[in-house]
């Protein structure tokens, strides 16, 4: 049933969006055509044009460059945020799968307690105790996302611990250390991958979500979230404010979406 | 079938939980405009059954107090000005009128103050306010109950005594010209003796009595039948919270809210027909406060550089299409008397000085420090992102902290615990004192650590002066001392745009922050 991943057109259309959006966000971090905080009074709320691409916000900030600057930071929030949840994410999935017992148990638990909560909930009560900011947003945001991570290298290693060659390795006297990182881990990669990519689509809304409710990046810096907020108050007079960072998200989670949903197919 | 059964649930379950997901998630200050404009809209059509008028006013955020000696903030004081009333208070024009006493008579020193009370004034639960009632308020403003004056103006007084059942007299220790504009603020109401805790059953004597009120959301208003005075139009009035300033807009447009006070120029145009847009002044110092007891801004060449730095008219342009005054010192415009308006031209826009300043001071190359504003008030917050923009100029990173205006109450106002901040500071009373007062060192609220000896020497004679010439020489005098040390960065009194429903009318612009709901009525 393994079809080529070159021959799935959602693959191929995942891959030209999510190319296209990391091209423009590593294009954000060495070059934006106007400083993304410069203002300018005489283009205030500015519509579309050749000089201005989408336009201007109520500052006469180019809408484009601040665009390229709020990816970059969304992108930034959520791989930190997924590097922080796969890292925790395996190291406690990989030991409770694989040695189980008592341990596994209490941790499992704890996990399902988190899982219980709404990552958006989880890391506003964090924010509320630890103060508003990017970095503090990262760490709410991995915390809340080691759950999942930690379920699903769980029960991969579960599934993986009693075959064979995991048998056979252990009466070799392989140390657990090494059969855990070495045997067992590259076979979760798959899952893993996906999973790390729907992770990342979370990551993005979640970024999004907070900085929408001002906890996130704080002004004058940008994030696509924090401009929607900010294009709230102008719907009406400057539609184009809130229209290109909503269309970023949009793009940016689609093209991931596919192609998680691909690599799972496959 | 069974497994069909099973699949329907789980689709049933996978959707309650989405749904469960959204509704504690982002979407929760949506979902609580809608629901509460499906509230108004049928409490607005009951209310039109029943023949009752009804408005709702939005409001940036939750009142601090209901009890006016506990409650600090500007925007508690404006609208407990609808229940809660003085031995005097002022109109419309900042004059001070009788109201609780019918009639005061100041002896010829001006040390002894004979008050008349009204005939027929009841407090909300229905007893007439007695001799007994305004000795209570009176002393209560005198000690805190822990021998400290509540109002810190009383501490110069002597006594406070009835005479007859009509009349009580008041009596100071210096004269206080200022005395009977310091008796019309919200703070030196007239209260009931046998109500214990205000704040939970809050009972005053005007036109408007509080009914019910649910932290974060709203406070109940409704018409006092029995007041003394020339009664409200509109019988029921909802104050609604609206703690998040994009919501304004929906709020507004939804027909959840009627009334806005404070708009942005930008929202105001964007409102659209159903709308009046009123223009005034928002009658406050708007300045980035500066918290002098801290590195840098201990240095007075520092502030200095950063009064220099910034460009008052462009943060006009930006946040107000270029409306506003810009100003220099703690004093507004609409206190025509002490207002000075040469004081602008002490620090014009000039970028090489602030640096020439900056290198003198022994920061070269500038320096980072956080500014934390409010984020309910977006014309602060807008201000904030302008200024930090300007500073950049002369090398200073100003890094902007959104915080909760609760946060804000707590802990820069009482803890003193930021660097900077913008917000607006009002007058509770038309007085000089009521701008001045907190920047001299000993004052309980200066909460900007503003410390200069010459300053309190000039606060200090305006308080003995004989004369009112002389009193206004040394407030003047104290003005120009804020401005020349640059205690903060003063910037501008704020253009206020008020944007009502065209259902209703009578708004009326005070000279100094207060929203009179009674003056409202129902246009048809």
């Amino acid at each position: 049933m393994k079809k080529k991943l070159l021959k799935q057109p959602t693959f191929i259309l995942g891959a030209i969006i999510t190319s296209v959006m990391m091209l423009l966000t590593f294009i954000g971090f060495l070059y934006t055509p106007y400083d993304p905080t410069k203002m300018d009074s005489s283009s205030k709320l500015a519509g579309c044009s050749l000089a201005h691409l989408m336009g201007c916000d109520n500052f006469g900030r180019d809408i484009f460059s601040r665009v390229l600057q709020g990816m970059g930071n969304t992108f930034l929030i959520a791989i930190a945020t997924v590097t922080i949840g796969v890292g925790c994410g395996i190291l406690l999935g990989a030991f409770t799968g694989y040695f189980g017992g008592w341990l596994d148990e209490v941790l499992m638990r704890i996990n399902d307690v988190i899982f219980a909560f709404p990552s958006i909930l989880l890391a506003l009560v964090f924010i509320s105790i630890f103060g508003t900011g990017k970095y503090n947003v990262v760490f709410a945001l991995g915390i809340a996302f080691i759950p999942s991570f930690a379920r699903i290298v769980r029960s991969e290693f579960i599934k993986y611990k009693d075959m064979d060659y995991v048998k056979s390795a252990r009466l070799a006297g392989v140390s657990d250390f090494r059969i855990i990182f070495v045997h067992i881990l590259p076979n979760t990669t798959t899952v893993l991958l996906s999973s790390i990519m729907i992770g990342f689509n979370n990551a993005v809304l979640a970024e999004a979500g907070m900085s929408y409710l001002g906890i996130g990046v704080q002004p004058p810096d940008a994030s696509l979230g924090s401009m929607l907020s900010e294009a709230q108050s102008y719907l009406f007079s400057a539609p184009n404010y809130a229209i290109f960072p909503g269309l970023m998200i949009i793009l940016l989670v689609l093209g991931f979406s596919l192609l998680a949903d691909s690599l799972k197919a496959r | 079938m069974t497994k069909r059964r099973s699949r329907f649930f789980n689709v049933l379950f996978v959707s309650m939980l989405l749904t469960l997901t959204i509704a504690l998630g982002g979407c929760a200050g949506d979902k609580e405009a809608e629901d509460s404009s499906q509230v108004a809209t049928t409490s607005a059509t009951e209310a039109e059954n029943s023949g009752t008028s009804h408005i709702t006013i939005g409001i940036p955020q939750d009142l601090d107090s209901l009890d006016p000696n506990i409650a600090t903030a500007a925007g508690t004081q404006e609208i407990l000005f609808n229940v809660y009333e003085g031995l005097y208070k002022p109109d419309v024009d900042g004059n001070l009128i009788p109201a609780v006493a019918s009639d005061c008579a100041i002896s010829e020193d001006g040390k002894v103050y004979t008050f008349t009370l009204r005939d027929g004034v009841k407090f909300h639960n229905g007893n007439p306010v007695t001799v007994e009632d305004v000795v209570y308020s009176m002393n209560k403003c005198a000690d805190d109950g822990t021998g400290q004056p509540l109002v810190s103006a009383f501490s110069n007084v002597e006594s406070v005594e009835a005479t007859d059942d009509k009349t009580v007299v008041i009596t100071l220790i210096e004269e206080n010209k200022d005395f009977l504009a310091i008796l019309s603020a919200t703070e030196t109401c007239i209260v009931p003796a046998d109500v214990e805790d205000l704040e939970t059953t809050p009972v005053g004597t005007g036109p408007y009595k509080i009914v019910s009120r649910s932290l974060q959301e709203n406070v109940e208003l409704e018409k006092f039948d029995e007041y003394w005075g020339e009664p409200a139009n509109i019988e029921e009035v909802t104050i609604k919270i609206l703690a998040d300033a994009d919501s304004i807009l929906m709020n507004l447009q939804g027909g959840a809210v009627d009334l806005v006070e404070r708009v942005t120029s930008t929202q105001a145009s964007e409102l659209g027909d159903q709308f009046n847009v009123l223009e005034g002044s928002m009658n406050l110092v708007q300045a980035l406060y500066l918290n002098n007891a801290v590195e840098p801004f201990n240095n007075e060449k520092v502030r200095q550089a950063l009064s220099y730095a910034i460009n008052k008219q462009e943060i006009l342009d930006f946040v107000a299409d270029g409306k506003g005054t810009p100003i220099a010192s703690s004093m507004f415009p609409a206190f025509g008397k002490y207002y000075m308006e040469e004081l602008n031209d002490v620090y014009t826009n000039d970028v090489d000085k602030a640096k020439e300043l900056l290198a003198e001071a022994g920061y070269p190359d500038g320096f980072t420090f956080t500014i934390r504003v409010p984020s309910n008030y977006q014309q602060h917050v807008d201000t904030a992102t302008v200024l930090a923009e300007q500073l950049k100029q002369i090398g200073v990173t100003a890094n902007i902290e959104l915080i909760e205006w609760q946060t804000w109450l707590d802990d820069v106002y009482k803890q003193k615990n930021y660097e900077a901040t913008i917000v607006g500071l009002d007058a509770s009373t038309l007085t000089a004192g009521a701008m001045l007062k907190r920047f001299t060192s000993t004052a309980h609220n200066n909460f900007t650590n503003y410390n200069n000896t010459d300053y309190d020497k000039a606060y200090e004679s305006a308080l003995v002066a004989k004369t009112d010439e002389e009193a206004t020489q040394y407030y003047k005098e104290c003005e120009k001392i804020l401005c020349e040390t640059a205690a903060n960065v003063y910037i501008q009194d704020l253009v206020q745009f008020v944007a009502i429903n065209k259902k209703y009318a009578g708004y009326e612009f005070y000279p100094f922050y207060v929203m009179d709901i009674a003056k409202l009525y129902a246009v048809e």
